[in-house]
């Protein structure tokens, strides 16, 4: 009895031992050395791993940052500042401050501005549905309303608005990550400084075609009449293609061009309210509350099977 | 001109007329001929025992799917009532009440809820309850009340499967010349009239069932072709190499199950291969593990458990058994 | 056991047996009215667009040249009707998007000269291989089977290459579509010049006229009249989706596989459909353009469904009226088959060089069933003829792994459609197909 108990821890010691001097020449061979600094780097970074920078994940971003030894060429978007300067004293260097910036819809065409024109019956993915013809409605540029943006995002910063049936991002968690930009089909969703105090102002429109085809498919698309380029005092807004476009850099939030467009489509958020300011379409703001897309488009086929 | 707004979908426009729905139903339409046979061979208990079976899997679905998971309960695609009548179909007859519901329970609750409802299971679900209970409840579940004409007699004496008072005469030093003696001809076995499961035991009903399926498209015939005959096959060479110990194949092929197995069970749709020539592996391995069980194993029959250990093995084929990629240097070109 | 008596040929793997809905099948080609206004896309063809000959308020003949090819792979265009031009604009054609394309108001029917419009059959090819090649070209011939290849580019087989067979592709495996039925019951004779200009085009001694077994009357009569004819094989074969697609024609015909990412010219075959071959005839035998084109108007609510002889750029709305006008549950307009025609979102856009049909769909048929779980059951797989794994690619495109759907070879996917239309959960296989492929596209640029 004594015997078998003896054998048999000293085999199982035996075992151990030898598994032990195997493992370690195994480790000795494979040591992969790695810099300590990529580690540390990684840890205030915000690991989400959204691709924002421009890296497959966090970590390539530390890899990066560690084997370049120059921040100048690398941001993380989701961390901001703060992160950069964090990951900038671990290395030693210098960072230059960046603007901060969040996604903008630059799309306002919403069930009701924009009429349907037919019934999109296939899988609900805005890819799927742009590269099988323009659209639902008449205008073969603005956005899908099948919340691509919103599934890309990682952040819950976008949602689909019901009732206009477009996305909306929360700013407060946008953390500029691109993903929203490079999922849109339609590439209506662009990075926008963030802007003093989180104001500014962007056109809600890439519809390129002519005014006049533009407006018959949506009310409140930009016809590139220019009204606003006119009253713009900094020279900040430019029209290429029948479409107005406001660079960030030089437009000093003045607002002028807001009241002057027709479409009411030039964006500004994050104002204070102006009191002489027009109401947003009274006709529009009225009947704002009882919009759904599938009803509307049943009363319009019922109203037609009538006739 | 257009009055109405027009549908754009993407291509095909058109859709054979097979949905889940049908495909399951005509599995169940398949069933009633062994049902009706075990009604007629069991009697009132059948029916007893396979409306609880399915009663009970529906109720756990719904309760499952709306309380636990939250999601809209979608009971009446008709898996559940195929989970129910399989595992009927995997009880004898005189089963108390109680054994029936927690079969039921494991099944659908453990056997497929837990994974995510239809189409994700990775077991076939009545077969998780059945081995459940084999395992849990082994007396109840292996005496089986010996067929008499149903309706007419009731028989309360029970016995042992043909299989199993083999595997006991073979353990006892019995010759199999002597065992097969008492044994029931081949067409009573193949007519049905053996002691069994509830569905089991007769290959004709279970055999029309398979016609119905393969003319209404809903299965192949790769997986119970495969399956048969490979158990006729192996079981054949262990018979040549030693008849006083093995039985005969045919013996084999039609008892203990085989039937049943490889016409509703191996061929479930969830958990058997999507190619055609991973289903043919499927089957050769479920015929060849069945037999090693029979001849080797302490179970005198082994179809649940040979297909509970293909079913694990079926990510596996499926990750190596590809259709021919059209074009590519290979066997078919 | 019916396959074993009549032993049909076809291509071994994957399929599925649509409905034939061959609605339109006896009725013949019928000339239809002009109308008042048609529009000419610039581009009807693979490749790029085509250049603008003409302005605002020119006058233009029928078959007179309009806009002229832009590189090799691009093909001219031809006014389809005489009148003044109108807007050159962007408009919605039957691809779904806008494209450019020239207005010509309709006024009398007066044709350029040169043209030959009767009727009778010109048997003796005069030109030589060059010519031909040159004529189909300047005839702005394009492949009439759906995909609109630039034909003469099919034709000028690549150095290094040689094609043996010239293979015809008769099938139309597409339920409801008769436009290529007709054409063949009609102008049989033309469709064997038409080969047989295209073999000398190619310098092939063999031709196969593939056509399936659900247009006996059609293999009857080509197989009498090609008698005439040396080098002209018909055979006839199962019926089969998707049969009509050129890789699974040569599988079925040849038994040869054109390899993933290869053409057909790399097994020593050119295919070419039998529209396209009567328009090469017309091009090279009668001087005559691609203006004019066999449209089947079809549809189970329709009270006329028809074959018209259709100029190109006539609206699809001309078309329906002229076959009884569109139905009141009409709930989808589809540009070519039922499998892989393309919906419509608008009845005002013009017919193309490759329109082959104009399918109504009923509304109880046009919306897609709820789709359901994939319950593992391998139809789509069987259904492939591609041998690809269709359940599998449509998850790996939905979840975003589209590096991984590349290496399972989702671009050897034709989007035949097979795997939607076998699926009994009713799960958009071929839409998350077309995404892959896109992503994968984008990822390889």
């Amino acid at each position: 009895m004594s015997d078998s108990i003896l054998y048999t821890i000293l085999s199982l010691s035996a075992l151990g031992a030898i598994a032990a001097i195997i493992l370690y020449f195994v480790s000795r061979k494979f040591k992969v050395y790695e810099d300590p600094k990529i580690g540390n780097v990684e840890e205030v970074l915000p690991t989400t791993n959204c691709g924002g920078c421009g890296f497959p994940g966090c970590r390539a971003f530390a890899e990066a940052a560690v084997s370049k030894n120059d921040l100048s060429e690398l941001h993380c978007p989701v961390g901001g500042n703060e992160v950069m300067k964090q990951v900038a004293e671990i290395l030693g260097l210098e960072v230059e401050e960046r603007d901060p910036y969040v996604a903008v819809v630059r799309c306002t065409g919403s069930v009701e501005y924009r009429k349907k024109t037919n019934i999109y019956d296939g899988a609900p993915n805005c890819t799927i549905a742009a590269s099988l013809y323009s659209g639902d409605t008449g205008c073969a540029y603005g956005c899908v309303g099948l919340g691509e943006c919103v599934d890309a995002c990682q952040f819950d910063a976008m949602y689909m608005d019901e009732k206009t049936g477009l996305p909306v991002v929360i700013e407060d968690k946008c953390t500029a990550c691109n993903a929203c930009v490079t999922a849109c089909p339609k590439e209506i969703m662009e990075l926008w400084p963030q802007g003093r105090r989180n104001r500014k102002i962007y056109v809600g429109c890439v519809n390129t075609d002519k005014g006049g085809a533009a407006r018959k498919v949506c009310e409140v698309a930009c016809s590139g009449c220019a009204k606003c380029d006119e009253v713009c005092r900094y020279d900040a807004i430019t029209i290429e293609n029948n479409l107005a476009r406001i660079d960030p850099e030089l437009c000093k939030l003045c607002r002028k061009c807001v009241d002057v467009c027709d479409a009411h489509n030039i964006i500004a958020v994050n104002f204070p309210p102006k009191k002489e300011r027009p109401p947003r379409k009274a006709k529009a703001t009225a009947k704002k509350e009882d919009v759904d897309i599938i009803g509307m488009v049943k009363k319009e086929n019922d109203k037609k099977d009538e006739a | 001109m257009s009055t109405k707004f027009l549908t754009v979908s993407p291509s095909p426009h058109v859709h054979q007329e097979q949905s889940v729905k049908e495909l399951m139903y005509g599995v169940v339409i398949a069933m009633v001929p062994a049902l009706l046979f075990s009604i007629y061979n069991f009697g009132i208990e059948a029916i007893y025992v396979t409306s609880l079976a399915v009663i009970s899997c529906l109720i756990f679905e719904f309760t499952i799917a709306k309380y636990l998971l939250q999601r809209e309960p979608d009971v009446w695609n008709g898996s559940a009532i195929i989970t129910g009548i399989l595992l009927a179909f995997n009880v004898p007859s005189s089963l108390p009440w109680y054994i029936i519901v927690i079969g039921s329970l494991v099944a659908i609750g453990i056997g497929k809820m837990s994974f995510g409802g239809l189409g994700n299971n990775p077991f076939n679900p009545a077969l998780v309850g059945r081995v459940f209970l084999l395992i849990s409840f082994p007396v109840e579940m292996t005496s089986w009340p010996v067929p008499g004409n149903g309706f007419m007699e009731i028989d309360g004496a029970s016995g042992a499967t043909i299989l199993g008072s083999l595997k006991e005469g073979l353990g006892n030093g019995e010759s199999m010349e002597t065992l097969m003696v008492s044994a029931p001809s081949y067409s009573e076995l193949f007519w049905g009239f053996q002691g069994g499961s509830l569905g089991e035991i007769s290959a004709f009903a279970l055999l029309l069932g398979l016609v119905y399926m393969l003319y209404k498209k809903i299965i192949t015939w790769h997986i119970p072709v495969a399956m048969i005959s490979s158990i006729f096959v192996f079981s054949g060479l262990l018979w040549l190499i030693d008849p006083t110990q093995h039985a005969d194949p045919l013996f084999h092929v039609l008892t203990g199950g085989v039937m049943l197995g490889a016409i509703f069970m191996a061929t479930d749709y969830v958990t058997s291969p999507m190619t055609t020539k991973g289903m043919l592996v499927f089957g050769v391995g479920i015929g060849l593990i069945t037999v090693l069980i029979r001849a080797f194993g302490s179970y005198p029959e082994g179809v649940s458990f040979a297909i509970l250990i293909m079913n694990a093995f079926v990510p596996l084929i499926d990750k190596y058994i590809k259709p021919h990629r059209f074009g590519a240097k290979g066997f078919l070109s | 056991m019916l396959n074993l008596l009549n032993h049909l040929k076809t291509f071994p793997q994957g399929g599925v047996h649509p409905d034939d809905n061959k609605l339109s099948a006896k009725s013949h080609i019928q000339e239809i009215s002009l109308p008042k206004i048609v529009y000419i896309p610039i581009s009807q063809h693979i490749g790029k667009p085509a250049e603008p000959l003409v302005e605002r308020g020119d006058t233009v003949k029928a078959g007179q040249i309009i806009a002229v090819h832009e590189g090799f792979v691009s093909a001219n265009i031809h006014a389809s009707v005489s009148g003044k031009v109108g807007k050159v604009e962007e408009i919605m054609d039957s691809s779904g998007f806008k494209k450019m394309a020239i207005a010509i108001r309709v006024k009398g029917d007066d044709w350029e000269e040169g043209i030959d419009r009767t009727p009778g059959l010109v048997k003796e090819i005069e030109l030589n291989k060059k010519e031909i090649l040159a004529k189909i070209m300047e005839m702005g011939v394009v492949g009439q089977g759906g995909a609109a290849f630039p034909s003469h580019v099919k034709l000028s087989v690549p150095e290094g290459k040689s094609a043996d067979h010239l293979i015809v592709n008769g099938v139309e495996c597409e339920p409801y579509l008769t436009a290529d039925h007709r054409l063949m019951l009609e102008k049989p004779e033309e469709i064997l010049v038409g080969t047989q200009i295209l073999m000398k085009s190619l310098g092939v001694e063999n031709a196969i006229i593939g056509i399936e077994n659900n247009k006996k009357d059609a293999i009857k009569l080509l197989k009498k009249k090609s008698k005439d004819y040396r080098g002209i094989k018909i055979a006839s074969l199962k019926v089969q989706y998707p049969q009509g697609g050129e890789k699974q024609l040569i599988k079925a015909l040849l038994n040869r596989e054109v390899p993933p990412g290869g053409l057909p010219i790399d097994v020593g075959c050119v295919v070419h459909n039998v529209g396209t071959t009567f328009s090469v005839y017309q091009a090279v035998q009668k001087n005559k353009p691609v203006i004019e084109r066999v449209v089947t108007v079809t549809g189970k609510g329709l009270e006329k469904p028809s074959n018209f002889w259709v100029r190109v750029g006539t609206p699809v709305s001309h078309l329906i009226d002229a076959a009884g006008g569109l139905p009141e549950n009409t709930g989808k307009v589809v540009s070519g088959g039922p499998m892989m025609g393309k919906a419509l979102a608008d009845i005002s856009v013009p017919i193309a060089k490759a329109t082959s049909g104009i399918l109504i769909i009923p509304e109880y048929e046009a919306k897609r069933a709820k789709e359901y779980n994939c319950i593992r059951c391998g139809k789509c797989v069987e259904a492939c003829p591609m041998g690809l794994e269709p359940f599998h690619m449509m998850l790996l495109a939905k979840k975003g792994f589209y590096e991984k759907a590349k290496e399972d070879n989702i671009m050897d996917c034709i989007e035949c459609g097979s795997c939607s239309f076998e699926c009994p959960s009713n799960r958009p296989i071929v839409d998350y197909m077309r995404l892959g492929k896109i992503m994968v596209k984008k990822l390889n640029n």
